[in-house]
């Protein structure tokens, strides 16, 4: 008779990190971020802190550790612009909630599932600044620029799939 | 109740934190449009959290950038030798080109100087610069900030004007101990007063969401056209007065504030490359020692110059008639085809008439005076 497991898929999946990997990924990822565009100043248009945010939410499927993982970086990132701090705290904040909770629904070591995640989170994050910007902090000079928001969306995809590879070395299962 | 949390616990933790950082956006904003509006410096307390931020970022950013630098030393000073030769002749030949243009304009600058002073014009002088380094960016597309590797210590304060030689590139904003944070022209939260070069008009230059350089508090004017230079109009007490800014790109209606046009500024100074700048930390009314020296060596220049020209032109043989060497001093040279006028006037009597070629008894000078006329006598037939 064969037998039968009765644990979830999230107690399965569920993986966790070492404290120097938590810290140290999140923080390169700002670095690469505050650096790469002196030199290459198209690069400004990746967001390579909230690829870690999304890669943190869905390995780890906690819906607070997602939350919280999504507004420090955020926060940090508040700290180098010069916008008040939360614009991206909430943004972040948001994407790793819902990043943590499809994460329970869907295959996230799929390779189309990646990527649509991560074209989809840098929409959605596009959006949100927008929303924050525009009601929040009422600046009407603010515009959505569609085709501009794609191709950040693009290129944060095609940096993100090998990066991912990359961080999977570094998860442990809990 | 319990349950009710515990059910709810995930949706009702990021509920709280969002709601907590909305709270602290209302909190950042209020104060920053009340007292310096959105490009001054934080307040207190946001500029401390600022502060570790910067402070945890920037060492980093110091050692990324010194390492960068040496290998581009070590590659441009030892190893990519091409052309240097050739680069330095042309060099060469540019600084004597501009020394004469330097001492050609020497005139016109004493001239105007003497024109401001007896006017009371006030002009500032750059008297002090610090120059820094560009070590790093804030890492966001929509955020025109960068950070220099120069603060409190080196006598930044915020507000300080940042140029390069090309033109202006922004200001200060948040100024730390080792570091300081430099708002670029195309941050939407900039601004600076600006004077078009041919046609006077002032105007208040801002940047863009999409990192565009625009000047949109101008009706449409017909003077205005694209290739216009922009120089900053020393309105704005940030930037002095008469600095490149950039050209004008092009003039469009602008859709969100009509009547006004958006008038797209292409930036003198590279916004996106920038290595090295210079801050400005003190203007002054009167031209600073170093500055009357060079204009004195470019006025004596081009005093030689003129003598050099003038000794040429005496060399050369002369195009004067004779008439006009003889004349005695106080004497005013008359055409040859002219009758009477004002002395002293040119054009100013009868042109003379042109000699007959076949005279008849209507030609000038045939006819006798009136005193040799007898009445009742025939007139005499002109003599061939």
């Amino acid at each position: 008779m064969a037998e039968h497991s009765y644990t979830s898929r999230r107690e399965l999946d569920q993986y966790g990190f070492h404290p120097a990997v938590t810290l140290l990924v999140p923080v390169v990822c700002i670095l690469l971020q505050v650096v790469l565009p002196k030199t290459f100043p198209r690069l400004a248009v990746l967001d390579l802190p909230l690829i870690a945010v999304i890669f943190f939410s869905v390995a780890r499927r906690s819906q607070i550790a997602g939350t919280v993982t999504g507004t420090l970086i955020g926060l940090f990132q508040d700290g180098l612009t010069n916008h008040p701090f939360g614009v991206n705290g909430i943004a972040k904040g948001i994407i790793g909630y819902i990043a943590a909770s499809i994460g329970f629904a869907v295959d996230v070591e799929n390779l189309v599932n990646r990527i649509a995640l991560n074209f989809c989170f840098s929409l959605l994050q596009s959006g949100l600044l927008y929303l924050i910007a525009r009601w929040l902090l009422g600046d009407p000079t603010v515009r959505l620029l569609p085709v501009h928001e794609l191709i950040r969306a693009a290129s944060n995809t095609v940096v993100a799939i090998p990066m991912f590879y990359m961080l999977d070395r570094f998860r442990t299962r809990e | 109740m319990d349950s009710f949390f515990v059910r709810f616990k995930n949706p009702l933790v990021l509920i709280a934190i969002v709601l907590a950082q909305t709270i602290g956006l209302a909190i950042q904003v209020q104060p920053s449009r009340t007292s310096n509006g959105p490009t001054g410096p934080d307040g207190k307390k946001t500029s401390l959290l600022r502060y570790w931020t910067v402070a945890v970022v920037t060492p980093f950013e110091r050692v990324i950038h010194g390492s960068s630098l040496n290998v581009r030393h070590l590659w441009s000073s030892y190893i990519d030798l091409r052309h240097a030769r050739e680069q330095s002749q042309a060099a060469q030949l540019e600084i004597a080109r501009l020394r004469l243009e330097q001492a050609s304009f020497a005139e016109d600058a004493a001239q105007g100087r003497r024109l401001q002073a007896l006017l009371a014009f006030k002009q500032q002088y750059i008297t002090s610069t610090v120059a820094a380094q560009v070590i790093g960016t804030s890492g966001a597309d929509h955020s025109g900030l960068l950070y220099l590797d120069k603060g409190l210590d080196e006598g930044l304060k915020p507000g300080q004007a940042v140029i390069t030689p090309d033109g202006v590139v922004g200001k200060l904003r948040d100024v730390f101990p080792h570091t300081a944070q430099l708002l670029l022209l195309n941050d939407p939260t900039s601004g600076a007063g600006v004077l078009l070069e041919s046609t006077r008009i002032r105007g208040i230059l801002r940047g863009t969401a999409t990192g565009s350089v625009q000047i949109n508090n101008l009706t449409p004017d017909s003077r205005i056209k694209p290739g216009e230079k922009v120089f900053t109009s020393g309105g704005d007490l940030v930037y002095p007065r008469g600095l490149p800014v950039g050209v004008i790109e092009s003039i469009a209606p602008d859709p969100l504030h009509q009547p006004y046009t958006a008038i797209v500024v292409h930036p003198a100074a590279n916004l996106l490359r920038l290595e090295e700048v210079l801050i400005i930390t003190g203007t002054s009314s009167t031209m600073p020692a170093a500055a009357q020296q060079d204009a004195a060596i470019a006025g004596a220049a081009a005093e030689e110059n003129k003598r050099a020209a003038d000794l040429i032109a005496e060399k050369l043989p002369s195009l004067k008639k004779e008439d006009t060497d003889n004349a005695k001093p106080g004497d005013t040279p008359k055409p040859p085809d002219q009758i009477g006028g004002v002395p002293g006037v040119p054009n100013s009597g009868l042109p003379r008439p042109q000699p007959t070629l076949h005279p008849d008894r209507y030609s000038p000078g045939t006819t006798p005076s009136a005193e040799d006329l007898k009445p009742g006598a025939p007139a005499t037939p002109p003599q061939p």
